[in-house]
C-alpha cells in the first residue's frame, strides 16, 4: 500500500518545499465524483477546458443522476466526470480511471470499483463521518481499515483547509466549505501542471455578480494548488504533453453544443431563417438553451406546449418557408411520430434531433443508449421512408447536422439526426470550421406555375426527374397557391387522389426518393488489410470501437473497422463490404438493431454484441470482444 | 373594437401586402370539387368565408387556412389560396410556426369541436394564451361527423350516439367559457345560417390582431339534424338568440315599444339574468363591453348549454402584445445589437472564448 496521511501545512512551519519528482505520461484517466451537490460536473469541465487550452487530446464522460439534488451522501445522489487527456489522438473518454477524487463516502463506494490496482485515491477525509459511512453500507472507515490497500491513497481534509484558506473573506462556514470543489480543483491542477489562468478568468466572469464569492473560488482554487505545492504529501507530479492534432485553431466541445452551433451555421449555408420548435427534454434541452442565445443569426425558438406542438411549429414554418427544426429525446420522437409521417406526405423539409437515452418509455433520463435506431427509421404509420444520419463524436455533430440539412433542403424531407447522451454531454477538442468554405445549400424556392399541361397552373407534386424532390413553393408567392395535406396527393397536380394505382405510384416514389439521396461510401478501416473480421458501429460507438481495433492491433491480430454515418439510405458499397469479410460483428448500445437489419437486408450473418447499462462500451471489453470473434481465434 | 392596453396598436393585417386590384368571391374559388354532404352547415359558412376574404383587401397568395382532421378540416382544399391540411388537432400549433415565420400572412385555422377541444385541446388553450395572430374558426356541430356519429366534447350530456347507446355521460365544454379561461384575447360565436352575423364577427376577428377563436355553431345534417333549429326557427329564434353589439343594451326578443326587443339581460349576483325589458329599470340592462372579460364570462354562461339562450356575436376583444410579435421583436433587438458590433459573426461563435492553435 502506498498511503500517505497529509496534514495542512502549519504557518509558522512553511518550509521550503522539495522538489516533487516530474513523471512523463502519455495519457490518464481522472475521475471527479462527489455528491450532486458538490459541483462535480462544473469542476470536470474546468478541469477540461484548463487541459484543452494546454493542448492535449482529450475526450470526456459525465455521469450524473436524474434526480437534480438526490438525498445528499446517498449512492444515487453521485455525480461524477470522467477525463481522458493524452499526447496522443485518444478516442474515448478512458474506461478506468487512473485517478479518482471522492468528496465523500458515497462517491469512494460508487466508484472506487473502477479503479485499477495502483490507482490514485484522493479523498475528502471531512466527510467520512460515521453518519455519512453508514448511510452507504459501509460497516468501517475504508480510510482506516485496509480495504484500499490497493490503492494510492491521499487523504485530504478539503472542507477543513477551504475553510481555513477563506477566513478572511467572512464568508460562513457552510458557504466557504461549498468552495472545496474548487480547492479539489487546484490541487488536481497542480498535480497534472494545468494552466491556471483560465480557471481564475472563468470564475471572476461566473461570479461577476457576487464579487465575494468569485474570490472566495479563486482563493479556494489556490489553495488547493498550494497544498500539492507545499505539503510533501504528493511526490510526483505528472506531465501529459501536448497532443499532435492536424493544424488548426481547437476548442473544446460538446454533441449538444455542436448540434446547436450546426444549425446556426445552417442559416448561414443555407440562407433561410431557423424555426426551432422544442419542449424541454434530458439530454437534449441544452440545445435549446444555446439556440435561444443565437437569435442575430435568425434563429427562432418556439419553447411549444408540447413534444407534439414543437414539431408542429417547425413544420408550420418549413411551410412558410424557413427551415424547421425540433429537438428532443426518445418519448418525445414517439409524441412526433405522426407529425414527421405529415412532414413525409407534405415533402418538406424539417430537421429532428433525436438524443437518445435509456428507455423504454422515461427510462434513464441522463444514460445513454442507441435504441432509437428502429423507431428513427420505422417508428411511423404506413410506408414512411425518413433519411436517417448518426454522428459519431461530440465535434462530429457540427458536421452530421449540416448533412441533415443538405439533404433535408435538398429533397424536401424531414431528416432524424441521432445522437445519444454520451455524445451530448461528452467533449473533445474540436478543429474550428472556416465558415467560409462551408458548402451551402440551395433551397431554390418555386416561383413560376409549372403544370405541363401549359395551363398555368402549380403542380405541387410535380418532381425534379433527378432527386425526385418536388418544388417548394411558399405562401406570398403570387399564382403558386395551393392545398397540401396528409391525404394521398395526385403524382403531379397534388389533389386528393384514392386511385389505387397513383397510392402504389406514390408509395414507391417517397421510398425512391430518400433511396436515391446520394451518400458517400463507406470507408473500411484495416491497416493491415489481412483483417477477416469487419467491426461494423454506428453513432458515438466509434471511440470505444476504434480505440479496442487499436488493442486488438496491437497484440498483432487484424482487425477492420467501419463506421456508418448514413442509416438511412445505407452507402451504396455496405453489401459489398460486408461481403469482403469472412466475420461481421455489430457493437451496438442496443439489442442488436442494426445488426437486424444488415441481416434481413444484406443476408449476411452479422453477429451482435450488445450493451445496455446506459454506459457507453469500454475499449477493454470490446478488446475482448473482437479476439474472439475474429476467425479462428480459439483454433 | 379594440382596448388600448399601453402597448404598440397594430391591426390584425397591419404587416400584410394589399393586394393591387379587388377580388372576389371566384377568386378565392379553388377548382376542387366540394365534398361534404347534402345540407351540411360548413357549404353557408364556406360561402360566407369566399365572400368576405376579399372584402379584407390583402393578397390573396398571402393568406393562409391551415386546418385539422374532420369534416370542416377539408375547408381549406376549396379556398385558392395557400393551405394545409394537417393532422388531427394540431392545426394550431402548425399555425403557430407559420404566423411566427411569416408576418406578412393572414393565417387561419380551421378546425371542428372534435378537433379543437377533444385532441387538440392542448394546443388550442396555447394558442390563445399565448396570443398568437391566429383566426380560428371552430365548427361546432357538436357530434363527430367523419367518423359517422359518435358523440363529442361539445355533445349534450345524455346524447344517444353511436358510441353512446344508453346516452353519453360526458359533461360539455362551453367552447366560450373555455377560451376566455384561457386567456383569449377575442372570442366570438356565429351561427353558419346566418351569413350577416358571422360575417360581422369574421371581419372583427381579422381585424384583431392575435389569436381570435370564433365559435360557428353548424349543422351536421346526417348524424346531429337539426341541432340547432331552435336558434334558426322564427318562432323560437327571437326568444333565444342575443346578439351583441358593443356599447349597446343586450335587448333581444320580439320588438317591444321602444324598438329594441322584450327581453333584457340584467346583472344577479355574480352572474346575469334574462329579464322581460318592461320589468327592470333600464339603467340596470348591461350595455356590451368587450372589454370586460367577467362580462364576457357571464355572458358564455347565460344559460345551460341547451340553447334556452345563446348568444352571438363578440364576447371579448382586447389587445395584447401577440406571441409572434414579440418574438420577432427580440429576434430584431439581438440582430440591432449584434449588427453595432459588426456582427452577427458565424466564426466568431464557433471559435468561443477559449481556442487554442495546434501549428504544422
Amino acid at each position: 500500500m502506498t498511503s500517505t496521511d497529509t496534514r495542512p501545512p502549519t504557518g509558522d512551519a512553511p518550509g521550503r518545499p522539495s522538489q516533487p519528482t516530474v513523471v512523463r505520461r502519455d495519457r490518464v484517466v481522472i475521475r471527479f465524483a462527489g455528491d450532486s451537490g458538490d459541483g462535480m460536473q462544473l469542476t470536470g469541465d474546468r478541469f477540461t477546458s484548463e487541459t484543452a487550452s494546454f493542448g492535449n487530446d482529450l475526450s470526456t464522460l459525465p455521469n450524473y443522476p436524474a434526480e437534480i439534488r438526490a438525498p445528499a451522501g446517498t449512492l444515487p445522489g453521485v455525480s461524477s466526470f470522467q477525463v481522458h487527456f493524452a499526447d496522443f489522438d485518444i478516442l474515448t473518454p478512458g474506461d478506468r480511471p487512473d485517478v479518482l477524487v471522492a468528496m465523500n463516502p458515497a462517491a469512494l463506494r460508487a466508484n472506487i470499483g473502477d479503479l485499477p490496482k495502483g490507482g490514485i485515491v484522493i479523498v475528502n477525509t471531512d466527510e467520512f463521518t460515521p453518519r455519512n459511512l453508514t448511510k452507504v453500507g459501509y460497516a468501517g472507515n475504508p480510510l482506516e481499515d485496509d480495504s484500499l490497500a490497493d490503492f494510492q491513497v491521499h487523504r485530504v481534509a478539503m472542507a477543513t483547509l477551504t475553510r481555513g484558506a477563506l477566513e478572511s473573506t467572512g464568508l460562513s462556514k457552510k458557504d466557504a466549505e461549498r468552495a472545496k470543489n474548487m480547492f479539489a480543483l487546484g490541487l488536481l491542477s497542480w498535480m497534472y501542471s494545468r494552466p491556471q489562468g483560465s480557471t481564475e478568468r472563468f470564475l471572476r466572469e461566473k461570479f461577476a455578480k457576487r464579487p465575494d464569492l468569485a474570490e472566495a473560488n479563486v482563493l479556494a482554487f489556490r489553495a488547493g494548488h498550494a497544498y500539492g505545492e507545499t505539503t510533501e504529501a504528493f511526490a510526483v507530479v505528472y506531465e501529459v504533453a501536448k497532443a499532435k492534432l492536424p493544424a488548426g485553431t481547437y476548442r473544446q466541445i460538446t454533441g449538444n453544443t455542436a448540434l446547436a452551433y450546426g444549425i446556426v451555421a445552417a442559416t448561414h449555408v443555407t440562407g433561410l431563417e431557423v424555426l426551432l420548435g422544442s419542449y424541454p427534454i434530458t439530454p437534449a434541452t441544452d440545445i435549446l438553451h444555446e439556440l435561444s442565445r443565437h437569435k442575430a443569426f435568425g434563429v427562432t425558438t418556439v419553447q411549444a406546449e408540447d413534444e407534439i406542438a414543437g414539431v408542429g411549429a417547425a413544420l408550420g414554418a418549413s411551410f412558410g418557408g424557413r427551415l424547421g427544426v425540433t429537438t428532443t429525446s426518445g418519448p418525445g420522437v414517439a409524441l412526433k411520430a405522426e407529425t414527421i409521417g405529415l412532414a413525409v406526405a407534405l415533402e418538406l423539409p424539417l430537421l429532428v434531433i433525436d438524443v437518445q437515452r435509456g428507455g423504454p418509455s422515461t427510462g434513464l433520463p441522463t444514460k445513454t443508449e442507441q435504441a432509437d435506431l428502429l423507431q428513427a427509421l420505422h417508428g411511423r404509420n404506413g410506408e414512411s421512408p425518413v433519411p436517417v444520419i448518426a454522428p459519431q463524436t461530440p465535434g462530429d455533430c457540427f458536421d452530421a447536422v449540416l448533412d441533415a440539412v443538405r439533404m433535408a433542403v435538398t429533397h424536401r424531407t424531414p431528416v432524424i439526426l441521432l445522437s445519444d447522451g454520451a455524445l451530448a454531454n461528452g467533449s473533445e477538442p474540436w478543429q474550428v470550421p472556416d465558415v467560409a468554405a462551408l458548402p451551402t445549400v440551395d433551397p431554390a424556392f418555386a416561383t413560376e406555375p409549372n403544370a405541363p399541361d401549359g395551363s398555368g397552373a402549380f403542380w405541387p407534386y410535380l418532381r425534379d426527374p433527378g432527386t425526385l424532390a418536388r418544388p417548394w413553393a411558399v405562401p406570398g408567392t403570387p399564382g403558386l397557391e395551393h392545398r397540401i395535406g396528409g391525404l394521398e396527393k395526385a403524382d403531379g397536380s397534388g389533389s386528393i387522389s384514392y386511385d389505387p394505382a397513383n397510392h402504389e405510384r406514390m408509395v414507391h416514389l417517397r421510398a425512391a426518393k430518400v433511396a436515391g439521396i446520394p451518400v458517400p461510401d463507406l470507408e473500411v478501416d484495416d491497416p493491415g488489410g489481412a483483417a477477416e473480421l469487419l467491426v461494423l458501429g454506428w453513432g458515438s460507438t466509434y471511440g470505444p470501437i476504434g480505440a479496442a481495433a487499436r488493442r486488438v492491433r496491437a497484440m498483432g491480430r487484424d482487425v477492420a473497422t467501419a463506421h456508418l454515418r448514413h442509416l438511412n439510405p445505407f452507402p451504396a458499397n455496405l453489401g459489398e463490404v460486408l461481403g469482403r469479410y469472412r466475420a461481421v460483428l455489430v457493437p451496438e448500445m442496443n439489442l442488436g438493431q442494426l445488426a437486424s437489419l444488415l441481416r434481413s437486408r444484406y443476408l449476411v450473418d452479422a453477429q451482435s454484441y450488445t450493451k445496455m447499462t446506459g454506459q457507453p462500451f469500454k475499449a477493454e471489453e470490446l478488446q475482448d470482444v473482437f479476439l474472439t470473434h475474429i476467425p479462428g481465434a480459439h483454433s | 373594437m379594440s382596448i388600448d392596453l399601453g402597448m404598440p396598436q397594430l391591426g390584425g393585417l397591419d404587416l400584410v401586402p394589399q393586394a393591387e386590384a379587388p377580388q372576389t368571391a371566384k377568386d378565392f374559388t379553388s377548382d376542387q370539387e366540394v365534398r361534404w354532404c347534402p345540407g351540411c352547415g360548413d357549404y353557408a359558412v364556406l360561402a360566407a368565408v369566399r365572400s368576405f376574404m376579399p372584402t379584407l383587401g390583402i393578397k390573396r397568395e398571402n393568406t393562409v387556412f391551415v386546418s385539422g382532421i374532420g369534416c370542416s378540416s377539408r375547408f381549406p382544399y376549396y379556398m385558392d389560396t395557400y393551405g394545409m391540411h394537417s393532422i388531427h388537432g394540431r392545426a394550431p400549433a402548425i399555425a403557430t410556426g407559420l404566423a411566427v415565420a411569416r408576418p406578412d400572412l393572414s393565417v387561419w385555422v380551421v378546425t371542428g369541436d372534435g378537433d379543437s377541444l377533444s385532441i387538440g385541446g392542448n394546443h388550442l388553450i396555447h394558442a390563445l394564451r399565448r396570443n398568437v395572430n391566429l383566426k380560428i374558426l371552430l365548427f361546432n356541430n357538436r357530434i363527430y361527423g367523419l367518423t359517422k356519429g359518435q358523440y363529442s366534447p361539445t355533445s349534450e350530456t345524455g346524447k344517444v350516439t353511436k358510441s353512446s347507446p344508453m346516452g353519453s355521460v360526458d359533461h360539455p365544454f362551453n367552447p366560450v367559457s373555455l377560451a376566455l379561461g384561457a386567456e383569449a384575447t377575442f372570442v366570438g360565436r356565429a351561427i353558419d345560417s346566418d351569413r350577416k352575423g358571422l360575417t360581422a364577427v369574421l371581419q372583427a376577428a381579422a381585424a384583431h390582431r392575435g389569436t381570435a377563436l370564433v365559435e360557428i355553431f353548424q349543422d351536421c345534417p346526417i348524424f346531429n339534424d337539426g341541432s340547432f333549429d331552435v336558434l334558426r326557427s322564427p318562432e323560437t329564434a327571437p326568444q333565444r338568440l342575443i346578439k351583441l353589439t358593443d356599447g349597446e343594451p343586450i335587448r333581444f326578443g320580439p320588438v317591444g315599444d321602444d324598438g329594441l326587443g322584450t327581453f333584457a339581460v340584467v346583472r344577479e349576483g355574480f352572474g346575469l339574468r334574462v329579464a322581460e325589458a318592461a320589468d327592470v329599470d333600464p339603467a340596470d340592462v348591461v350595455v356590451h363591453d368587450a372589454g370586460d372579460v367577467h362580462l364576457a364570462f357571464a355572458l358564455s354562461r347565460l344559460s345551460d348549454q341547451d340553447l334556452t339562450h345563446t348568444v352571438t356575436g363578440v364576447f371579448r376583444d382586447v389587445q395584447r402584445t401577440t406571441y409572434d410579435d414579440a418574438v420577432r421583436a427580440q429576434v430584431g433587438a439581438a440582430r440591432a445589437t449584434a449588427e453595432r458590433a459588426g456582427g452577427p459573426d458565424l466564426q466568431s461563435v464557433l471559435r468561443g472564448a477559449d481556442t487554442w492553435t495546434v501549428e504544422d
